[in-house]
């Protein structure tokens, strides 16, 4: 554990500065200058690269079972987590390493629990899906599709109940949408104006299924009319429109007006999980994608055009983010399994006395 | 003339306080009309009039307490006659006219109650079929149950147990049409695991049913269906996720035959891969087979082999009661023998005896048969010949085979993959000491995972997992050796 406590200490450079957007002084929320981009820019690659690594070690077999990368939606959970601000709560399913990385997790107690050694953010025991920080704020980490809907609710309701202004930030799919639980959790929320927002991450497909086969209202923004929640349907490829469109509804949850559903138009590039051949969709669809919205390219060229970075800066930022990822996973390979010991631990808490 | 009685504020009161008359004698009532009101402890209430008449005589002063339930409290004339009154208020009670917070506080409710029990109707049709229950009433042996004959000439066909699973399915739904298939990417995706492979393309998608992710809401779906006399399979892409919608299979499906008395059945068949998988941790790798095998109304089976995988699944389907059929994911791939025959089905409810010995027997089901044999194997070496029994069905279970072996061996270990506590293990521990006691040469031991959540990182879940190890470690323990 001493090794994982230094780790964290000394890397704590190789964060993401997603908190330093928040700092009072710099443009309002919502509002984007040239820093805030170039912070984008360089969490949004942080992610990408992070898991073109994790895709890596999962095919040397240092990382196990399921594995769902998160590239594609890089801009979405970049852009709501650059105006999430101290104390408040992030959750989410099991595609749950970028929001991590948003978060201000440090890369390699992630990565380190991807391979399942000792100095992970669960030491070893969660994997991919199950990692947690409550430091970040981050409350996982979910395998159960929706599960995590009606706990990001109950984040609310205790953020409404401590009356500390923050929001719960709970994200969930296209597929988890159509969980009961999804509205019942809805109607709670409108009901006790729970400060709470609901972030739709819509990648077009849930495993397979692609949201016209499972959906009878595609537009899921408005699944919320219904409990009279406000919703919105956001280019989710574009972390500046993300941004925005969260402030918004940040403000609206903050200041007590209830909740808020935002609809993240956006793609998942590789398949569901390691072991998808994603067989259900063309090629051509995927490089259409890929190459007409991909979030990293279309702020580069922005960044270009508006003049905030040359090539150089841009490249400084590419191999800054290189090292980093380099760093996390050769911690995380080196970093030794869990001893036998932790087999039994964190079953129970030690009742008070 | 009728009397009007003290009635119960619940079933468990059986005296009360006459709080007030509203009425005096001489008055005239009609059905409705609030007449008394009576007191206990918990609550107060208000008696009505259930018929019209003239209050004739107050029989129980204003302020008695300790009123016996049933007591005649007024007597009211006029009205119809008897008999009359004694339909007019079955009636009531069945059209739901009483309310429930003030029963009718007329003539002979006994003989009213008893008729609004069970009807004298013949037992439902499956009740007969006396091996499912595990309760005294319908135990029957199991060793009357028998494998069919492997017809002679028959070719054996190594076959996946997915693909046994998969020509199940495709077997029965050829011989019912009542038969489909619903469950997340069954259809298009041909199965998350492959299990469907190939269905929608014989079956079209009226019988191959591709369902949004929502467990509860379309395992409640398959049972409605099967209420209205359908059979269908519903696939959970894994158990883990079958808890979103356990209470459908077991509030809805499990005991509805009951609650109906016998007229409503529930042919419905829930499967998917149960119990662990590789490296996926705690919330996708469990093993539910004592949480349904505790269940009335249930039955559950759990194969090891494919031609267990086959028969078994073609019994489930065709079985009139809802079956949880647990397969594995470990297993979907391994190949074995299954029998060419026309229709390959074995029954439910009967044990297999997998290796013949003498020195102890190790009760298994599912992936953890191959670990027994495993273990067996290596014993054999040690000079200790295990027996391995496949349990294949966990309710009924077939404890006459148990009881047999251990009655052989004097030594028992139960080997799950699930955790120990309350488990199936203990199960049958329970029942070999009930039987089997005086057999015993030494306490039975149990092998199941660790009584912890499923860890990810490779050392512990492999630590976490029941092992050959571990079989082999507890059968020398209860032999001494
Ligand atoms: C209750 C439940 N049912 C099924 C699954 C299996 N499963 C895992 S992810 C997934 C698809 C979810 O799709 P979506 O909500 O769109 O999220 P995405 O994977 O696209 O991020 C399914 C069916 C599960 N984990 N939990
Ligand atoms: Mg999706």
């Amino acid at each position: 554990m001493a090794r994982a406590q230094t780790a964290r200490k000394t890397n704590n450079a190789a964060r993401p500065a997603a908190k330093a957007a928040k700092t009072p002084g710099k443009p309002g929320p919502g509002k984007v200058g040239k820093d805030d981009l170039l912070k984008f820019y360089r969490d949004m690659l942080l992610i990408r690269r992070f898991e073109e690594r994790a895709g890596q070690l999962y095919g040397m077999g240092l990382i196990g079972g399921f594995c769902h990368l998160y590239i594609g939606q890089e801009a979405i959970a970049v852009g709501v987590q650059s105006i999430q601000e101290e104390g408040d709560q992030v959750i989410t399913g099991y595609r749950d390493h970028g929001h991590m990385l948003a978060c201000g997790m440090d890369p390699r107690e992630v990565m380190a629990e991807l391979t399942g050694r000792i100095d992970g953010s669960s030491k070893g025991k969660g994997g991919s899906m199950h990692m947690f920080s409550t430091e970040a704020g981050f409350y996982g980490g979910h395998g159960i599709v929706g599960g995590q809907v009606p706990l990001g609710t109950g984040l609310a309701l205790a953020n409404k109940y401590r009356k500390n202004g923050k929001v719960a930030f709970t994200y969930f799919g296209d597929g988890a949408a159509n969980q009961g639980q999804v509205y019942e959790s809805f109607n709670m929320a409108e009901l006790w104006s729970l400060p709470v927002v609901y972030v739709i991450e819509n990648n077009q497909y849930a495993m397979g299924t692609s949201i016209e086969r499972s959906s009878s209202e595609t537009h899921l923004y408005k699944r919320g009319a219904s409990f009279r929640i406000p919703g919105e349907e956001v280019d989710g490829m574009d972390v500046v429109a993300v941004r925005q469109a969260a402030a918004k509804a940040a403000a609206h949850a903050r200041s007590g007006e209830g909740p808020y559903i935002l609809e993240m138009k956006t793609y998942r590039y590789r398949g569901h999980s390691m072991s998808d051949p994603a067989k259900y969709r063309t090629r051509e669809e995927v490089d259409e994608v890929r190459k007409t919205r991909d979030p990293i390219d279309h702020l580069q060229e922005r960044l270009e055009k508006e003049g905030h970075a040359d090539d150089a800066a841009l490249k400084a930022i590419d191999a800054e983010v290189k090292k980093i990822v380099a760093d996390a996973a050769e911690f995380a390979r080196t970093s030794p399994e869990p001893p036998a010991s932790d087999l039994y631990t964190d079953v129970y808490l030690e009742a008070a006395q | 003339m009728t009397d009007v009685l003290m009635p119960a504020l619940s079933p468990t009161m059986e005296e009360g306080t006459l709080a007030k008359w509203h009425v005096k004698e001489g008055d005239n009532v009609r059905s409705g009309d609030v007449i008394a009101e009576i007191e206990t402890d918990k609550a107060t209430m208000e008696v009505e009039a259930v018929d019209e008449g003239v209050i004739e005589a107050i029989l129980v002063p204003e302020g008695t307490e300790e009123v016996k339930v049933n007591t005649p409290i007024a007597r009211l004339a006029g009205g119809t006659a008897e008999t009359d009154k004694g339909e007019t208020s079955q009636d009531k009670a069945e059209t739901g006219e009483t309310s429930a917070a003030a029963p009718a506080p007329v003539a002979k409710p006994a003989a009213d109650e008893s008729k609004a029990g069970a009807p004298e109707k013949a037992p439902p049709e499956t009740a007969e079929t006396k091996s499912q229950g595990e309760g005294p009433a319908a135990v029957v042996p199991a060793r009357t149950l028998k494998d069919p004959e492997v017809p002679a000439g028959a070719k054996l066909v190594k076959t996946t147990v997915r693909d046994a699973l998969r020509d199940a399915m495709a077997e029965e739904m050829r011989r019912d049409e009542g038969v489909f298939l619903m469950g997340e990417e069954v259809a298009q995706y041909q199965g998350a695991y492959k299990v469907s492979r190939e269905l929608l393309q014989e079956f079209g998608e009226r019988r191959v049913i591709d369902t949004p992710i929502t467990e509860y809401g379309f395992a409640g779906l398959g049972v409605g269906a099967a209420m209205a006399g359908l059979k269908p399979i519903v696939e959970f892409m894994t158990f883990n996720f079958a808890m979103q919608a356990i209470d459908h299979i077991i509030n809805s499906a499990a005991k509805t035959l009951y609650m109906s008395g016998g007229q409503i059945k529930c042919s419905v068949v829930f499967r998917g891969p149960n119990g662990a998988a590789a490296r996926v941790a705690a919330q996708h790798s469990q093993d539910y087979s004592s949480w349904y095998a505790h269940v009335p109304g249930l039955k559950v089976i759990a194969p090891y082999d494919a031609a267990d995988a086959k028969g078994l699944l073609k019994a489930a389907i065709r079985d009139p009661n809802p079956v949880v059929f647990l397969e594995h994911e470990m297993l979907y791939g391994q190949e074995f023998d299954v029998p060419e025959t026309d229709d390959w089905v074995l029954p439910i409810g009967k044990a297999k005896v997998r290796r013949e010995g003498s020195g102890v027997t190790l009760t298994a089901h599912s992936r953890m048969v191959g670990l027994a044999l495993a273990a067996a194997e290596e014993l054999a070496g040690e000079g200790i010949e295990a027996e391995v029994i496949d349990l294949r069905t966990l309710r009924p279970l077939d404890h006459e085979t148990i009881l047999e072996s251990v009655k052989k061996t004097n030594r028992l270990v139960s080997v799950e993959e699930g955790w120990g506590p309350m488990g199936v293990g203990a199960e049958i521990v329970a029942r070999v000491v009930e039987h089997a006691f005086d057999w015993l040469d030494a306490p039975p031991l149990r092998v199941h995972q660790e009584d912890v959540p499923m860890p990810y990182a490779a050392n512990l879940e492999a630590l976490s997992l029941p092992s050959v190890e571990k079989i082999v470690k507890a059968v020398k323990q209860v032999a001494y050796k």
